[in-house]
């Protein structure tokens, strides 16, 4: 096996593994539920639209959910029975909040729908086709992200790429599921990476796996047949998180970066997490969509730490128990990580296709809750793997700056979480920056809200004074008409009013005309000139119509807004 | 079952504090403290437990004003480092007003009254020593002669009750105790147009080879301290890096020039404050650029500063006004040299 030349990623952090605990014991498949909890949205984008209603009964397999839209993931069954209820339930959310999901009571009997039909020989699919398949199975990003596989699985304009790297570096203590997957069912992982291969058309595939699994990188190295091996390589990258990040990973494989703001498709790169690779296969080969995933229960607070085989909405509750769990109320339930999962409110909510890991931690580790002023240590910049300044962002966040926020790169942030863990003044840095996020995007909705009630003012406007004219004109016809039938004569101007008319007339046309001509407007970029036909349709307003204007006062705003909606 | 615990990510940390990096730079002050009573006598502790005592009472006092919590904040440690920095900073011989003074206006006015910790812009140690320094200048360059030197030296005693009573010992006035530190010496006297060779003769035993008896000792255990600081990476190296080499670069360009108006680049960098100042009052880092190459600017900047406030500035030490200068520009220096952001193009 040659060895692979690495680079080496800014920033990050070397931390405590306690991966071992929960690697103890081969993946089992989890207890049947009586109750599945499918919610709608279980990925980024467009949440799905139920095609079934309580009352069906369902098999497992069976699409639930169809996805809408094109950033969307269809939901299938997880297991046979009955659609009791299509309601509002807690979903695993940073927020705690509660939306639709689909409940199924199961039968026991756990029966496929018997309608799943292997695709065949993927290599005989094109690459539409194999990526309907993809996207009809539900499957996307597994890693955590959630993101719609069969999106990028889209070699874009040129119809290939250089490089797929699929991610099984899982640099996140605890989580071990992708570990498991790699030791356990190296076949599946490359076969799904050869399919992904096939849609992508790409030159060469990498493994990136983490040093600190090396059951898993022998397992994947020996499932390689040696005419696999011309186009695949694993390559051992040092643990270091987050190795595991797309953009960290692909500049520690290829020492290419991404560049800011933009995707790996950008540098000719596609990067897929492992699981997803699996799902892939079971989705192509078998027809299998996603109905469940491997997902490592673990924790300081579990009996038996280990990786379960879940299928897609059961609770968390359950999954626990099977693992030894006595839940206190001063426990810490987080999904995903402990660097970048969250804390969950209820021990109710389901497993999602995003459910990498559910960590039952003893009460908080952090150790303690006071944040001290920030003293700019700068030990938060020399561990951030995007070379951001946090102590800056933290400043201007605090201090609501949102420009300078903006100047200071925020939105590089990857929310990875190490200056968060090596602040000597323990501030939740990353809960401050996700804070300048939403506080920038919802002054941007409230910017293109405001730009709209402009418009629709404008146009308004106009049409008022085209209604205006038409009933003049209206008006003046009826006149006409009238007179007419009285047999009297139209009237005609009078010759000197007209001439002094045609004179005021001139007039006012020389002088718009000096007034126009007196600005310098002729060397300008077309930025400029769209920027001053800005001021002057605002202008216009001020001085015809001053107290609907739009302003940035959010209360006139809503004064206009109303408005309009009125007429 | 519900769950309270709703902290944002990440639910694990270094758990690193505060108060432990406070108190690795109280412990990397030790060796050079010690060398200074050893040189100068005892009174140096005199001054650092008056300046101690007095810093954590304005510190309890206005963080009672400010109605913040007082034991997170009062345990923090950063009330002590001022002191003990202030006091290492004041001559050895002084009333006792003066470190209370000092500290008295570092702490609340430099520190509190720009929102305490972490938001004051300027270092409050130097801000109290600049104070002094303008206000009392007789008290504040009265130094003492190296123990070695001075068959008056003062008596722990000796220096306590002047300290507090203001009364010398028998047989002595202040003048005879006190004396000028060696690079004020040299200043004054080449000012009155004397050659470094000639005031070197004439004072036998207040020059070494290096520098001055007992500032060398003392800047070398500084630079010792300064060093361990910078490998527990509680100091950044950028700052006292830049800052010595920039003043031994300009003390080495202008010795060549002509080395009997202007002292040698080590005469520089081991006497006064240069490594205290360097590792311990430069690196501050609420004061202190935040950036790499921030830091070598702003390093580079308190050298070239302290070099010319030393040669043509009007007070005997440069470091605490170039320090404070300094201070001014960090806002703009910060802005200016932001690192390139990963995927970003180098230039």
């Amino acid at each position: 096996m040659t060895t692979h030349k690495l680079w080496r990623f800014p920033g990050g952090l070397v931390l405590d593994g306690h991966k071992d605990m929960s690697m103890q014991d081969a993946v089992m498949i989890a207890d049947l539920p009586p109750q599945l909890v499918l919610p709608l949205q279980q990925h980024i984008g467009e949440p799905a639209v139920a095609v079934v209603k309580p009352g069906d009964r369902v098999l497992k397999g069976q699409l639930i959910a169809r996805a809408q839209d094109y950033v969307s993931a269809s939901v299938h069954a997880s297991s046979s029975g009955q659609v009791i209820a299509i309601e509002e339930r807690p979903i695993p959310h940073p927020s705690g909040q509660n939306a639709t999901c689909i409940v199924i009571e199961t039968d026991g009997e756990d029966r496929w729908d018997p309608d799943k039909t292997p695709s065949g020989d993927y290599q005989t699919l094109d690459a539409s086709e194999l990526r309907n398949i993809i996207r009809d199975a539900g499957i996307v990003g597994l890693g955590g992200a959630g993101f719609p596989s069969f999106i990028k699985l889209n070699p874009g304009a040129g119809g290939s790429i250089d490089l797929l790297i699929l991610n099984g570096a899982e640099c996140e203590p605890y989580i071990s599921c992708d570990a498991m997957l790699m030791q356990e069912r190296p076949r599946e992982v490359i076969d799904g990476l050869k399919i992904m291969r096939h849609a992508l058309q790409a030159k060469y595939c990498l493994i990136g796996v983490e040093d600190n699994k090396p059951d898993a990188i022998v397992a994947l190295r020996g499932a390689l047949s040696a005419d696999e091996t011309k186009f695949i390589d694993v390559v051992t990258v040092p643990t270091r998180y987050p190795a595991g990040g797309e953009k960290q990973l692909i500049k520690v494989l290829t020492g290419k970066e991404v560049p800011s703001q933009r995707l790996p498709l950008d540098i000719g790169i596609v990067c897929h997490n492992v699981a997803t690779a699996a799902a892939v296969h079971h989705a192509v080969t078998l027809g299998e969509p996603l109905v469940s995933r491997v997902v490592t229960i673990t924790g300081e607070n579990l009996e038996q730490p280990r990786n379960l085989e879940v299928r897609i909405g059961t609770p968390f509750s359950s999954v626990l128990q099977q693992c030894g769990w006595h839940p206190k109320s001063n426990d810490q339930l987080v999904m995903g990580g402990p660097m970048m999962g969250f804390a969950v409110t209820s021990d109710a909510i389901p497993v999602v296709k995003t459910t990498n890991c559910i960590l039952a931690l003893p009460a908080p580790q952090r150790p303690s809750p006071v944040a001290m002023p920030c003293i700019r240590c700068g030990e938060c910049a020399r561990v951030c793997p995007a070379l951001l300044l946090p102590q800056q962002l933290y400043w201007y966040s605090w201090s609501k700056d949102l420009d300078k926020v903006q100047d200071h790169k925020l939105f590089d942030c990857i929310e990875c979480g190490c200056c968060a863990y090596v602040c000597p003044s323990n501030i939740p840095l990353v809960q401050y920056f996700r804070f300048a996020k939403t506080e920038i995007w919802s002054q941007e909705k409230e910017k293109r809200k405001s730009d709209l009630a402009r418009q629709r003012h404008e146009f308004r406007l106009e049409r008022l004074e085209k209604e205006k004219q038409d009933k003049e004109e209206r008006q003046r016809l009826k006149k006409e008409k009238l007179r007419k039938a009285r047999g009297e004569k139209s009237e005609t101007p009078d010759p000197k009013k007209a001439a002094i008319q045609a004179a005021l007339d001139r007039v006012k046309a020389r002088k718009e005309q000096q007034d126009s001509g007196a600005r310098n407007v002729e060397h300008l970029t077309d930025a400029q000139r769209k920027a001053i036909a800005e001021v002057d349709e605002r202008r216009k307003h001020l001085k015809t119509d001053p107290p609907a204007t739009p302003s940035t006062d959010p209360q006139a705003e809503s004064v206009t807004e109303k408005k309009t909606d009125e007429i | 079952m519900k769950f309270k615990n709703t902290l944002s990510s990440p639910h694990i940390t270094a758990s690193p504090s505060l108060t432990r990096t406070m108190l690795w730079v109280v412990v990397a002050l030790v060796p050079g403290s010690a060398f200074y009573v050893a040189f100068f006598g005892t009174g140096l502790l005199i001054n650092m437990a008056l300046a101690t005592l007095t810093a954590l009472a304005s510190e309890a006092l206005m963080l009672r004003l400010r109605r913040r919590a007082v034991l997170p904040f009062i345990t923090d440690g950063s009330a002590l480092v001022t002191a003990l920095l202030l006091a290492l900073a004041l001559p050895p011989f002084a009333p006792w007003w003066l470190p209370v003074l000092g500290t008295l206006f570092a702490i609340v006015v430099a520190k509190h009254l720009y929102g305490g910790l972490g938001y004051n812009p300027f270092n409050p140690a130097m801000v109290g020593y600049a104070m002094l320094l303008i206000a009392f200048p007789r008290e504040m360059t009265a130094w003492l002669p190296p123990t070695s030197l001075g068959a008056t030296t003062p008596e722990f005693l000796d220096l306590l009750n002047y300290s507090l009573f203001s009364i010398l010992p028998a047989d002595s006035t202040y003048d005879s105790i006190s004396m000028a530190t060696p690079m004020d010496t040299v200043k004054t006297r080449v000012g009155l147009g004397e050659t470094i060779s000639d005031i070197h003769l004439s004072s036998p035993g207040l020059f070494s080879t290096v520098s001055g008896t007992g500032w060398d000792r003392v800047n070398l255990m500084f630079l010792l301290g300064g060093m361990w600081l910078i490998y527990k990476r509680v100091v950044a190296w950028q700052i006292p890096f830049a800052m010595l080499s920039t003043l031994a670069l300009m003390a080495t360009v202008f010795w060549l020039i002509d080395s009997e108006q202007f002292s040698s680049p080590w005469f520089h960098l081991f006497s006064g404050a240069a490594m205290l100042g360097a590792f311990f009052i430069a690196s501050d880092p609420v004061t202190a650029a935040t950036t790499p190459r921030g830091r070598l600017i702003y390093g580079a900047g308190i050298g070239a500063l302290t070099y010319i406030i030393r040669n043509w500035g009007g007070y005997p030490d440069g470091v605490a006004f170039a320090v404070l200068l300094m201070n001014m520009a960090v806002p703009t220096i910060d802005y200016y040299t932001q690192p390139r952001v990963f995927g970003e193009e180098r230039n």
